[in-house]
């Protein structure tokens, strides 16, 4: 049942200690109130888009049918994570990340009615019904998806990283895995091309002490992040429940990327609540108490609003008036869903090419489609 | 018009096409300093340097990947595979990303990549080296495959890959690498999609591509001299998309068909096509449809036993009178 080596651990204690300092790191100490604020706001919608989702995934729609079929992969405990990343991306900034994508997805600016529509395969959702949970894309926020097979996605975020190299922009990629995908062949090969060409893209290992159900002691030798030695890349751990922390340590990170063109790793220690996916019945390989020990007293929420009433940012007040906003919305994009249309069979042969999308535009000939 | 040969006809599009267009990257085990496993790419890095033409490790999975994340920023990255046996390795990156990332995305990401290579058997190198994955890739929606026979074709079709907005997936032959053919000094392209008649006949139709376009019309040749038997040979270029069209047109006319592919014969690119034929001309056809395929088991290293697990000219001969029989 215990989730991580002691240096991990050791650290985790050690920070919610002295998590106060990381509000104090210059990146943390420029935000205004407002920009504070909303580092919270933002975790909080996260939440509450994916407790609503969960209702309807477990409820039924309004003619009793499904609202949500196959995977649904929830963040809930680990939004420091993403928020905290996401936070610090300028307009050459990337992201690309795995199939537990809601959190990210959210960071970026998505808006949660097509994410939620997608969720419930409607023609409205960010993907058109064609992706998924799992899925999500939003190229004009800088957002790569939204990717299902583990470590799939880390080549890819090598690729946004050369691509910026190659355009001469000041930029970065951020390329989220989760601690699973640290065994996978891609990721180390993705790991030597981002260091040998000096690409700026930082890994980030979102380690929530399970990949799947196999805890990081059944799964993998030694330390995660310090992987990244063998490829001559700096590496960085840190505590994952607390955004300023996340924040503060990946803003060296990607100052790496962007200024020295430098890829570096990140092992960011964090929870998931809930199992695997929703399909998880969550009993079999870690305790209930070990779960509470996380919910009750490392929550990244929980953590950031009892730093935002301490600084005396927000009140009771306004933390009321925060939270019934993400309820409203989470609402909201649940009814967006469920009025919002399904795709046509028709549309099941469309944004399959660029060119049968493009008739206009093909330059191709014969048959792209068979039966 | 001047000769080169397929080799050369590839290096040449690769050349144009670079100078045409700066996103433009070739990117391969051996395309640089090596001056190309196959020598396609030699003399590529003198002309146009590392940046646009970059050698990389020993890691399909990693720089196949890496090619598609960077052609959803603009970058048109053609990709050498040594051979496309290779392709195993890095299957996860060609046929779940390239191929998908569009339809997942609601259409809203484009990859502009091509990955080319030779794909083929007969250099006795073992049942590793000579996959022949065609069918496999054509098999994904989303992704388009070229399988050219000629220097000529091989230019444009391959000038029209770099330039398409899908993937495209280009597998040429080492054995052809060396074949000269006529080729124009002009800029000219040949869209995808579209065969070519290669040789034209009464009798028979061979629906056929790639190096078995070559066997085709070898066994042609002997097939009017000493069996009187008029051959037509459609080469089809293209895998997908597919001009079924034309090979109808000749159906209609022969009433006979012959498939020939250095295929293995379970599901191959023969197999759909026999499907399309009886589905869309069946009251054409004066006898069933035949298929000349690989003999079906892993590629044999022995040299001469090779060469018969292949379809080859006199395979051909005998496939051709079977099938008027």
């Amino acid at each position: 049942m215990s989730k991580k080596p002691s240096a991990i651990a050791d650290k985790k204690a050690e920070s919610a200690v002295k998590a106060t300092d990381y509000a104090l790191a210059p990146i943390n100490a420029s935000l205004s109130p407002t920009q504070r604020i909303e580092l919270y706001r933002t975790m909080l919608r996260i939440r509450r888009f994916e407790e609503r989702s969960l209702r309807a995934y477990q409820g039924k729609n309004s003619t009793g049918g499904t609202n949500i079929g196959g995977f649904l992969h929830l963040y809930i405990g680990q939004e420091a994570v993403a928020v905290g990343c996401c936070s610090l991306m300028g307009k050459n900034d990337h992201v690309i990340t795995a199939y537990r994508d809601h959190g990210h997805a959210i960071a970026v600016g998505m808006d949660t009615k097509p994410l939620m529509a997608e969720l419930f395969g409607k023609i409205t959702g960010c993907s058109k019904g064609k992706g998924g949970s799992m899925h999500y894309f939003a190229p004009d926020k800088n957002f790569w998806g939204g990717h299902g097979i583990v470590g799939g996605q880390i080549p890819l975020g090598t690729g946004l990283a050369y691509a910026l190299k190659y355009q001469g922009k000041k930029g970065a990629a951020m390329a989220f895995m989760g601690d699973g995908a640290v065994n996978q062949g891609a990721v180390h090969e993705a790991y030597n091309l981002a260091s040998l060409w000096n690409l700026p893209v930082v890994f980030v290992i979102e380690n929530n002490g399970y990949s799947m159900g196999t805890s990081q002691e059944r799964s993998s030798a030694g330390e995660l992040a310090k992987r990244a030695e063998g490829y001559d890349m700096a590496w960085g751990q840190c505590n994952g429940h607390d955004v300023y922390e996340v924040r503060a340590t990946m803003d060296k990170h990607l100052t790496l990327a962007r200024e020295k063109s430098r890829p570096s790793t990140v092992e960011i220690d964090t929870y998931r609540y809930r199992g695997h996916s929703v399909a998880d019945p969550d009993n079999t390989y870690r305790t209930k108490a070990e779960v509470e020990e996380y919910r009750n007293n490392k929550d990244p929420i929980q953590v950031s609003l009892h730093k935002l009433l301490a600084e005396g940012v927000l009140t009771e007040a306004l933390v009321e008036k925060i939270d019934a906003e993400a309820r409203a919305e989470a609402e909201s994009a649940a009814e967006f869903a469920d009025a919002s249309p399904y795709p046509t069979p028709d549309d099941i042969q469309k944004d399959v090419y660029w060119e049968s999308d493009h008739p206009s535009e093909r330059k191709s000939e014969g048959r792209l489609f068979f039966d | 018009m001047p000769q080169i040969t397929y080799r050369e006809a590839i290096r040449h599009a690769l050349a144009e096409e670079l100078t045409r267009d700066p996103n433009v990257v070739v990117m391969g085990e051996e395309v640089a300093q090596f001056n190309g496993a196959y020598k396609v790419t030699e003399g590529l890095l003198a002309k146009f340097g590392p940046t646009r033409i970059v050698d990389t490790p020993i890691s399909e999975a990693g720089f196949i990947g890496l090619g598609v994340g960077a052609s959803m920023l603009g970058i048109r990255p053609v990709m050498e595979l040594m051979f496309w046996s290779f392709y195993s390795v890095a299957f996860d990156q060609i046929l779940n990303n390239a191929a998908n990332v569009r339809y997942m995305s609601g259409g809203q990401i484009n990859c502009p990549i091509v990955i080319r290579g030779p794909a083929n058997g007969g250099t006795n190198v073992g049942a590793t080296h000579s996959h022949t994955p065609e069918n496999v890739l054509a098999n994904h929606p989303g992704v388009k495959v070229v399988v050219p026979a000629t220097a000529y074709d091989a230019k444009g079709l391959l000038k029209s890959a770099i330039r398409d907005n899908d993937p495209v997936f280009f597998l040429e032959n080492t054995i052809l690498y060396g074949d000269k053919g006529e080729v124009p000094e002009g800029e000219y392209v040949i869209p995808l999609g579209k065969a070519d008649v290669k040789r034209v006949g009464q009798d028979i139709t061979i629906v056929t591509y790639g190096r078995c376009v070559i066997h085709s019309l070898k066994a042609a040749e002997v097939l009017e001299k000493e069996h009187r038997i008029s051959v037509e040979v459609i080469d089809l270029r293209t895998i997908r998309p597919l001009d079924f069209d034309t090979v109808l047109a000749s159906v209609k006319k022969t009433n006979r068909v012959l498939i020939v592919e250095e295929q293995k014969p379970f599901a191959s690119v023969g197999t759909q096509l026999a499907y399309m034929i009886q589905r869309e001309a069946f009251d054409d056809l004066d006898g069933p449809i035949h298929r000349l395929a690989t003999v079906d088991a892993p590629a044999i290293y022995s040299p001469p036993v090779e060469t018969e697990q292949l379809p080859n000219p006199g395979r051909v001969i005998k496939a051709v009178l079977a099938a008027m029989a």
